[in-house]
């Protein structure tokens, strides 16, 4: 793809922003042109945030000066951004899930045709044509919360162009997206610069930037280290410039080795909250030594499953098998003291008190064993010991073990979590989006953890909506598709392309390509093809 | 070292200040008051006046010392019942209820036990006073943990009910014969006399003692750490595999059982149960517990307080002719001040409290949030 050429719609100079302690940004340039994709390429923490904030007159910078179309201007407020057509798209929607597409989009901009009432026919009408004009027909009398992910994706983005919106920040768009519907959402952005308009691309994900962008700008500790053109980079290059260092970006898996199964389910029948049953007749058997991921787009029951294997949601019928021991109605606690580990998907919801000390978050499942405890008091000076002990151990960065963990970065609180789980003898352990919203080495380092740990002979269940993540770490994949799941492939030699499929239409179509296990909600203890109760685990097929 | 000192400072801040402006509102309303009446004048100085003879009725002579003690007894008590109740998520409003049926199950016993050695009389009375409260806490437990029945609703609705019946069991059933208004039979030798000449009674002990053994249950026992956790982030206790449910009822009864207790003094002391036992020191317990910001010697600092003001007033209605009822201004304009938090940091240009909710954040969030699974 060639840089469109023109004068810098968008020109930020040496823009420098100080929070104590933190130079946030810099002395930080970046240039946008019109009609360009540009992408900010860094790790958490980085300043690609700060940077986007000053922007969009969420943060006033310390030094620096933004210009549009060479004017220089002073953005006080998001109102100020939005009316010089500068428009945000945040990772977590912000729409109105009981109110309509039309009505989230006016929301804030209602057409004042009259300055009582909404003309909702003439919002209507723009909301449609302006889809129409980019490649997506949506109906703008639908309800937001019956839209899919992907689809409330492209209403805050018709939010953004119906506010004229010249320069479009998207903040890791595809975070929550599924391989098609990142396909998807490219075309559509294609079109809008192709349309003129400007895209500012903040992600992580190395080769979508490379698949996106025009410009790839790369951040780290708030400076820019280094501008690419796609077709002069690699994905090896950018992380290391990212990250500084080398970073080994796919795991050295090597061979798996499963021995017995240590975690089965058996016909797992899960309701909801709303007592819709979501887990619809699940059945696996998971081995020692192995990884078997869970691939599906969020809310297809993946949640419940996890809930019903830990022992936090009750199940309506089916059982669960640890190590030999049937857990179904097993407390959490039991289960944990029969060797099953777990890393919740929502890491501050469930993984940690964020106001408890990094070492009481460290011994939060096991504040009652020796030598944590004497009796029923607590002993302060082993918890610190052996915090100091894995603070170094899983290398977490942190002042102190006596800092609240909510004051650390997301990457060292998820590791607070996998150093307390990782930190014990397992069977089995159930990682649910172990990644999610991590840098480059974050990533890396928790990746090695779960191999080595896997290694060590424990049963891992991996779930995530990244099949990325699943295709990298998994010796099987079973898809998950409304409450059942619908194939079990080999993991080494699984497609993307193939995963995706399944993930979006559980296999209902015929355009299915790569290997398929049985038919949905088939029992899944066996490799695809090999009838049979004895499993004899995942491996190359023959 | 210093920087936990340095802690404790930044937690006292917005107490201090808030019981500095309730100060500067009441102060308005004295002025105002000076006005009213036959010999009615605008006297700005007025409000120091009152302060003046309000310090120097509870520091001025021994004796109101003493009184402030006696006076912060049972509100230390309250306190903790609210306090500890903040530390698990729970916001304990049912103290009044709980107290009641305390001092009233005391009462009743030490009514039987009259006659009985001092000793085994009060003991008797006071278990029983903490069992009775206890049992007034864990029906809301109870209710909250496999209800889900808002604890404050359910509280509020005990309060009433215990009440009500208390009221008329005391003024059919156990009505004592022979006085002239409805009470229950003199408790006897499990009176709780002062010691010494001073109105310092048996029930300061165990009160103070109270202190330091919460202090410890919190944050020193596998226990106390539950309780934190399920009131920090309950959905994390219980993925870590604590029972939220099981704490919610243990944390309840617990915080009736220090209500009961306090209701258990104050009848012992008295005497008797009086039919119109009306009292505020159920609800005092919520301003103690939020001034001492649920932390057990924040509230013992914060019941003396409270019992200073008590103390102190019979001499500023003398000397300043200011109504004792003025107490209760101040002490609803503090409770204001504390809940609106953010209005004191404004004021003072303070910068946002740290990571972690506090007590009153707890109590918000604990409405939108399904706590139990």
């Amino acid at each position: 793809m060639s840089v469109p050429q023109g004068p810098p719609r968008l020109q930020m100079r040496g823009i420098t922003k100080l929070y104590p302690g933190v130079v946030a940004n810099d002395h930080i340039d970046l240039d946008v042109r019109a009609g360009e994709i540009h992408a900010l390429l860094g790790e958490n923490g980085a300043g690609k945030t700060t940077l986007m904030n000053v922007l969009y007159g969420l943060a006033r910078p310390d030094e620096g000066e933004i210009l549009l179309d060479g004017e220089p201007v002073l953005i006080a407020d998001p109102a100020d951004a939005i009316a010089r057509g500068i428009s945000m798209v945040h990772q977590h929607f912000m729409l109105v899930p009981v109110l309509t597409v039309a009505e989230n989009i006016i929301l804030g901009a209602e057409t004042m045709g009259n300055p009582i009432f909404i003309d909702r026919r003439e919002a209507s009408r723009r909301i449609a044509e302006l889809g129409r004009r980019f490649g997506f027909d949506i109906d703008p009398d639908a309800r937001v919360e019956t839209l899919s992910v992907g689809w409330q994706q492209r209403v805050e983005i018709l939010k953004a162009l119906y506010r004229e919106a010249r320069i479009l920040v998207l903040d890791e768009p595809t975070a929550v997206l599924t391989p098609q519907e990142t396909v998807e959402i490219f075309a559509v952005f294609r079109r809008l610069a192709a349309e003129g308009r400007s895209i500012v691309f903040i992600s992580h994900k190395l080769y979508e930037v490379l698949e996106i962008a025009d410009r790839i700008t790369v951040i780290r500790r708030g400076r820019v280290v280094g501008s690419r053109l796609p077709s002069e980079t690699n994905e090896d290059d950018l992380a290391e410039l990212m990250v500084g260092r080398e970073v080994q970006l796919t795991v050295d898996r090597g061979l798996s080795h499963p021995a017995e199964p240590v975690l089965a389910v058996k016909n797992l029948r899960v309701r909801s909250d709303r007592g819709q049953e979501v887990v619809r007749g699940v059945s696996f058997s998971l081995q020692g030594g192995e990884i078997l991921g869970v691939a599906g787009v969020g809310g297809n029951g993946q949640d419940e499953l996890v809930e019903a294997i830990t022992g936090l949601r009750r199940v309506a019928s089916g059982s669960v098998t640890l190590d030999g021991h049937e857990i179904t109605g097993w407390p959490v606690r039991s289960r944990r003291e029969h060797g099953l580990g777990y890393i919740p998907g929502d890491r501050q919801k469930y993984g940690l008190v964020l106001g408890f000390s990094v070492a009481d978050n460290l011994i939060l499942t096991q504040y009652y064993n020796r030598p944590f405890a004497r009796g029923i008091q607590r002993n302060d000076a082993a918890i610190a010991e052996w915090s100091r002990g894995t603070i170094d151990q899983f290398d977490i960065r942190t002042p102190s073990e006596g800092v609240p963990a909510g004051t650390l970065s997301g990457g060292n609180q998820q590791k607070v979590i996998v150093a307390r789980e990782f930190s014990r003898d397992l069977r089995a352990l159930v990682l649910d989006q172990p990644t999610r919203g991590l840098d480059v080495g974050s990533i890396e380092f928790i990746h090695k953890q779960v191999i080595r740990k896997r290694d060590g002979g424990t049963g891992i269940l991996l779930v995530s909506a990244e099949v990325d993540e699943v295709l990298e770490l998994s010796d099987r994949i079973a898809v998950m598709y409304r409450g059942e799941i619908v194939a079990v492939v080999d993991g080494p030699t699984a497609s993307k392309e193939a995963i995706g499929l399944l993930m979006a239409t559980g296999g209902r179509t015929e355009a299915i390509a790569g290997p398929r296990a049985g038919a949905p909600g088939a029992p899944l203890g066996q490799p695809p093809g090999k009838p049979g109760d004895e499993s004899p685990g995942p491996g190359v097929p023959s | 070292m210093i920087s936990r000192l340095r802690g404790y400072a930044s937690l006292a801040v917005v107490p201090a200040l808030s019981i500095f402006l309730a100060l500067v509102v009441a102060s308005f309303l004295i002025i105002l008051s000076g006005l009213t009446g036959p010999e009615g004048s605008l006297d700005l100085t007025l409000p120091f006046v009152a302060y003046a003879s309000l310090i120097k009725g509870a520091f001025g002579s021994v004796t109101g010392m003493a009184n402030m003690i006696v006076a912060a007894t049972p509100l230390i008590l309250t306190g903790l019942s609210v306090g500890v109740g903040l530390k698990a998520g729970l916001f304990n409003i049912g103290a009044t209820g709980q107290l009641l049926l305390g001092g009233f199950t005391a009462g009743l016993i030490g009514a039987l036990m009259a006659g009985a050695p001092p000793l085994p009389a009060v003991l008797a009375a006071v278990v029983g006073g903490i069992l009775a409260g206890a049992l007034a806490g864990f029906i809301p437990g109870f209710l909250k943990a496999f209800t889900g029945a808002h604890e404050v609703v359910t509280t509020i609705m005990l309060n009433a009910l215990i009440q009500l019946m208390i009221s008329g069991l005391v003024n059919d059933i156990f009505r004592a014969p022979g006085f002239s208004f409805a009470r229950t039979s003199p408790v006897g030798n499990a009176e709780l006399g002062g010691i010494g000449g001073t109105p310092l009674h048996f029930g300061v002990l165990i009160a103070f003692a109270c202190v330091p053994f919460s202090y410890w249950l919190l944050w020193r026992t596998t226990l106390g750490f539950e309780i934190r956790a399920v009131g920090a982030n309950p959905t994390a206790a219980r993925y870590s595999g604590m029972s939220p449910r099981r704490m919610i009822i243990l944390t309840m009864s617990l915080c009736g059982a220090f209500a009961g207790l306090a209701g258990t003094v104050e009848i012992l002391r008295l005497g008797y149960y009086p039919a119109v036992f009306g009292t505020s020191i159920g609800f005092d317990g919520i301003t103690v517990a939020l001034l001492g910001r649920g932390n057990p010697f924040g509230i013992l600092l914060a019941a003396l307080l409270l019992g200073a003001m008590r103390a102190g007033a019979p001499l500023m209605q003398i000397q300043a002719g200011i109504p004792v009822e003025i107490i209760d201004v101040i002490q609803g304009v503090i409770l204001l001040f504390l809940a609106a938090e953010i209005v004191v940091r404004r004021l003072f240009h303070l910068r946002a409290a740290r990571t972690g909710a506090g007590e009153l954040q707890t109590i918000t969030r604990s409405y939108s949030e399904r706590v139990t699974g």
